[in-house]
């Protein structure tokens, strides 16, 4: 019975993040357009856009290979996946214990493979062009990410999700410069993995600066709603990383009468509410850059991770 | 409480260590002397801290030294000073940022691993105020070693400086007269290079001290 509830509850999580990441994507356009004083959609237009695309049907390339339509499922399931083991509103679910930093790393690198290689499936030059940008932008952004694992590792004592954010919440933190450092360089790494503004501008279409646009330019019908989804879901990701590790205050523990879940889902919603917001803000006040500076942003988060990692050594208890 | 005064301190300094790596990043005259002037505050704010937890009134002179000579007076007229050059548009770039920035990351590295070793002993409040002042004042020699425009050499000279301070009100016991005195000869150093940037404007149009090195024959 309890195995039941269990699994009930991680259940409800998958759907979770599945239902909310569409949301989140439409509360990030809303901002932006009421801050740069447009209307804007409605923040349940991805959705229908998503509707939209479903009933629609698929034009494939004649040279097209089974990757190529294998590619967008296996894309979204990794992003799910990944997305569904991190913590949103309880710790401690039936699979929290594969809920690993690595792994969810490794999970959302392999979905960027198939990506990479389904952009340049078709052979024109755009996906060409996205694949090998997404592979810069990823070599960069992946040891700056595991540096971040590393300090926070070091500091919690564990990669599994469930144990740092149960370690965050107790007294034994403090004030830390590492964990600043690792929450500025986590932000940056966010920010790129989702291409979001400095590094790509997700709204556009414009050959000199597209990125991820570029690798799904050959998509259509259902195929393009599965990589949209997936887009939403790691936006989602990223967002409940950072809250569930430096924000993890209202997550419910094992075993927790309902009253704690739903205050749990409540401080969720409104951690993905600010999150939205707060992003909707950054990319308002700040201009795309050109894609040869990306590494410099890059570098940056490494050397926030490395240097979180050094100064970790010189603090309070070792 | 005392975990607390510690991680306060730590703080303040390890965002001292950070804020010279933002130095280290500028590329621009203007923003450079802008995020000096943060180093300074900070600076300001951990020597007030320490003062606060060392119970030793007179850092409090130096915090506000600190605040209003290096945070304040300095970044105000090197503005003015570049602005009369009509160099504050320039846009410099010795060494790549990314190898700056590595190089950087392994000074850190080495003053960590000299000061925990060196200072085992000591009260690890001081230790580590030692370490991270050893890093700020390599990076601003970093910094020196890397720009080749003199006003940002300047303000690598005076991030070495602030690191000196750091380094100073870690060590309990430094009399106020050797921090006022040392505070006057950064005053006095920093109008003797104001007149020379102009000598040397004057005389080579340019404050790229590259030039120097061709008047004197080393570069062809």
């Amino acid at each position: 019975m309890a195995l039941a509830i269990d699994l009930a509850i991680q259940g409800a999580q998958m759907a979770l993040v599945l239902l909310l990441a569409p949301l989140l994507t439409g509360i990030v356009r809303k901002a932006k357009a009421r801050l740069q004083r447009r209307r804007g959609a409605s923040i349940l237009q991805p959705y229908r856009d998503l509707a939209r695309l479903l009933r629609k049907d698929v034009v494939l390339a004649e040279n097209a290979s089974w990757l190529f339509r294998v590619a967008p499922y296996l894309v979204f399931a990794a992003n799910w996946v990944a997305a569904a083991l991190v913590p949103s509103f309880a710790t401690g679910l039936t699979f929290s214990w594969s809920a690993d930093l690595i792994a969810i790393i490794a999970l959302l690198g392999s979905g960027r493979f198939f990506l990479a290689l389904a952009g340049m499936d078709v052979g024109t030059s755009f996906g060409g062009i996205g694949a090998s940008r997404e592979m810069l932008i990823a070599s960069l952004a992946e040891p700056a990410m595991l540096m971040i694992v590393f300090t926070l590792a070091l500091i919690a004592g564990s990669t599994q999700l469930s144990s740092v954010a149960a370690f965050m919440v107790s007294s034994g933190v403090g004030l830390r410069v590492s964990l600043g450092l690792a929450l500025a360089a986590l932000v940056m790494v966010a920010i790129a993995e989702n291409a979001r503004i400095p590094i790509d501008n997700p709204a556009t279409h414009l050959e000199l600066t597209m990125v991820h646009e570029a690798m799904v330019l050959e998509y259509s019908g259902r195929h393009l709603a599965m990589l949209e989804l997936a887009a939403s879901v790691k936006l989602l990701l990223y967002i409940s990383l950072i809250a569930c590790i430096f924000v993890p205050w209202g997550l419910a523990p094992l075993g927790a009468p309902a009253a704690a879940l739903g205050i749990g889902l409540a401080s969720y919603g409104a951690k993905l509410l600010c999150g939205g917001v707060l992003l909707a803000f950054f990319e308002t006040t700040i201009a795309k850059m050109r894609v040869f500076r990306v590494p410099d942003f890059l570098g940056a988060a490494l050397m926030l991770g490395l240097l979180g990692t050094l100064l970790r050594f010189v603090s309070r208890s070792f | 409480m005392p975990a607390l005064a510690f991680d306060t301190a730590h703080l303040l300094a390890g965002g001292l260590v950070l804020v010279s790596f933002i130095l280290l990043y500028q590329d621009r005259l203007s923003s450079l002397l802008t995020i000096y002037a943060l180093h300074a505050t900070l600076l300001a704010g951990s020597v007030a801290w320490q003062a606060e937890v060392q119970n030793a009134p007179h850092l409090y002179v130096t915090a506000a030294i600190a605040l209003g000579f290096k945070a304040i007076v300095i970044p105000v007229s090197l503005r003015h000073i570049v602005i009369r050059l009509g160099i504050h548009r320039e846009i410099e770039n010795v060494v790549g940022t990314g190898l700056t920035m590595l190089g950087g990351m392994g000074l850190v590295a080495l003053s960590m691993v000299v000061m925990l070793k060196a200072a085992a002993m000591a009260d690890p409040l001081a230790r580590e105020d030692l370490a991270f002042a050893l890093a700020v004042v390599l990076l601003g020699l970093l910094l020196m070693v890397t720009r080749r425009n003199a006003v940002s050499q300047v303000v690598g000279f005076m991030s070495l400086e602030n690191g000196l301070v750091l380094a100073a009100t870690g060590a309990k016991g430094m009399p106020l007269v050797v921090e006022i005195s040392v505070a006057f000869s950064i005053l006095i150093a920093f109008i003797v290079i104001g007149i020379f940037l102009f000598r040397i404007r004057e005389r080579f149009d340019t404050v790229d001290v590259q030039a120097l090195d061709r008047f004197r024959g080393e570069l062809r």
